[in-house]
């Protein structure tokens, strides 16, 4: 088996034992209270730390500045998530943004 | 039946970003020197978008296979939140179920299922949604890997379209911000993925999501 396959079957596995970790659990160990009430901003947290740095952020230094096409993009994007709610405005005006403002600078 | 069709109904505009995804990797994997065999596997056995693009950064750079398994799996040490969010409502379910819905517990699907787990609507069969999510989800990956693969250096590198992650990631978590507490939770969460940037491993997304949890429930305790 060549090593790629080595990797692959390596982290498949272990994602997958991540994945099924606390679902396996449940039924022996239940989490107390504190921690049930903790979980409803595991969404909300966990996806804006993913997104955030891929707006404000390039070649891991931070740019803010008017120049950061991504970051303008994403602000516009974010403001059509609040409003309609909807993925597909979300993305679709996201992506025509970004394509228009590299086209304008 | 119904809840089935409605996951993949709800998955569905994710998918408009998932897809220019998938067709990056598809690329990236064959331009990295895997073999176009590999390249698709991977989309499956791995299946999970952000290490797999970490992963073709390390074969191109050469890296030792004990590094690559290490790093694969801290980035996707996020899914055990998911996992521990996901668990109370199907406690009930066979073991059978619980294995096959942990495969498909991704980020997309995960976002989307939860937020009906957790509206108003009654329905005793609400791992069914999670299935057509976690199913459609896995049929575009799959699907636009092997169109990547296939189109190879057709696909412009200068369109941007690796930015449809950030947009797919803000089409999920915006509209789930709906109170105050949900609001400083991911204020936090984002100025923390900024102020720890320098973590290897990408540790900073963790980092930043036990912030925003902490603060969130900090800011809900009354």
């Amino acid at each position: 088996m060549s090593e790629i396959w080595v990797v692959m079957l390596s982290i498949g596995i272990l994602t997958f034992l991540t994945r099924l970790s606390f679902i396996y659990m449940h039924e022996k160990w239940q989490p107390p209270d504190v921690v049930t009430r903790a979980l409803r901003f595991v969404p909300v947290a966990a996806l804006t730390a993913i997104f955030v740095p891929e707006m404000a952020l390039q070649n891991g230094e931070l740019v803010l500045s008017l120049e950061n096409i991504r970051l303008l993009a994403g602000i516009i994007a974010i403001l059509v998530a609040w409003r309609t709610k909807s993925a597909l405005w979300t993305i679709g005006v996201g992506m025509v943004s970004f394509w228009a403002l590299t086209w304008l600078m | 039946m119904q809840e089935f069709l409605l996951g993949i109904k709800g998955e569905l505009p994710i998918l408009l970003g998932v897809t220019p995804l998938g067709m990056i990797y598809g690329v990236l994997a064959t331009s990295a020197g895997l073999a176009v065999w590999d390249a698709q596997a991977m989309s499956s056995v791995v299946f999970a978008g952000s290490s797999q693009f970490m992963l073709i950064q390390l074969v191109n750079l050469g890296a030792p296979a004990i590094m690559m398994i290490l790093t694969g799996f801290v980035i996707n040490l996020r899914h055990a939140l998911y996992s521990a969010s996901v668990a109370p409502y199907i406690r009930h379910l066979s073991t059978l179920w619980k294995f096959i819905l942990s495969y498909l517990l991704t980020d997309e699907a995960y976002a989307v299922a939860i937020i009906h787990y957790q509206d108003e609507s009654e329905s005793k069969n609400k791992h069914w949604f999670l299935l057509g999510a976690g199913i459609a989800l896995w049929s575009c990956w799959q699907l636009s890997t092997a169109a990547g693969i296939f189109l190879g250096a057709q696909v412009p590198p200068n369109w941007g379209l690796d930015f449809t992650l950030a947009l797919t990631f803000i089409a999920l978590a915006v509209p789930a911000i709906n109170d105050k507490a949900s609001f400083l939770s991911a204020l936090s969460a984002g100025l923390t993925a900024i102020l720890t940037r320098g973590l290897p491993y990408k540790l900073n997304l963790i980092a930043a999501a036990l912030v925003g949890i902490t603060v969130g429930l900090w800011s809900d305790r009354r």
